[in-house]
């Protein structure tokens, strides 16, 4: 009976402890290989040693709405140095992402993170709010971790930390 | 004895309440940021709404949240 009391606390305990821990992929850790989870849509074929930015959006969240024209700039602008943009699509159907792209122009790629073996990108980078941008080094290692997305002040954090990377 | 019962009424406790706990990931909010969920959606109950809350506490307004329930940014 004591030991069973016991159990039933510590495993309450342990239960607790799963339930407020959040993991996130932090500055300076390794990014998930792109090429190990099945996504639909196509990934661009040559990123080794390219700075990529991974956004993580939907098409149910505004900001990431207001971040995409932004996007499409900065593909434009550091295209030919370097830059590979990726947003990476977590809505539930499809139909609700293709009607947003067909309402929202973009030239950078997109790929619906909707593995058939469930094994989901976002799942695994565990993001904390949409949108979620990373920009990772040619290394593979996440340099900036961008939380939502603030307008004019967030294009210019992006630009300056993507020259910066350009730069090395 | 007491000790174990109040142990394994702890314990217990802590399972049933953490079961009803569900944490709703960010990338998992679009029925949250759906219209249908959103408590304004309904202009006439709203004013509807307005009318009687005004009527009653002689104040008005105050109804407003920020965002549509996806929790973006």
């Amino acid at each position: 009976m004591q030991l069973l009391a016991k159990r039933f606390a510590s495993f309450g305990l342990m239960a607790a402890i799963a339930t407020t821990a959040t993991a996130g992929l932090k500055v300076g850790g390794d990014f998930p290989n792109l090429a190990s989870f099945q996504f639909e849509g196509e990934l661009p074929s040559n990123l080794a040693g390219k700075i990529v930015m991974v956004d993580f959006w939907a098409s149910w969240c505004a900001p990431c709405k207001k971040s995409f024209p932004v996007l499409d700039e900065l593909q434009k602008k550091f295209e030919g140095q370097g830059l590979i943009i990726i947003a990476v699509n977590e809505d539930q159907k499809k139909s609700e992402m293709d009607h947003f792209l067909q309402e929202n122009k973009i030239s950078f790629a997109v790929v619906r993170d909707a593995a058939p073996d469930g094994k989901k990108l976002v799942e695994k980078v565990d993001v904390s709010t949409m949108p979620s941008t990373f920009i990772i080094d040619g290394a593979g290692k996440v340099r900036f971790v961008h939380n939502g997305f603030q307008g004019a002040d967030t294009k210019k954090q992006y630009e300056q930390e993507i020259e910066s990377l350009l730069k090395k | 004895m007491k000790t174990k019962g109040g142990l394994f009424l702890l314990g217990t406790l802590a399972m049933l309440i953490l079961a009803g706990c569900q944490n709703v990931k960010p990338w998992q909010r679009g029925t949250l940021a759906d219209y249908t969920m959103r408590g304004d959606r309904d202009p006439l109950g709203v004013t509807l709404d307005e009318h009687i809350y005004f009527s009653r506490e002689m104040a008005s307004g105050g109804r407003g949240v920020g965002g549509g329930g996806c929790g973006c940014n």
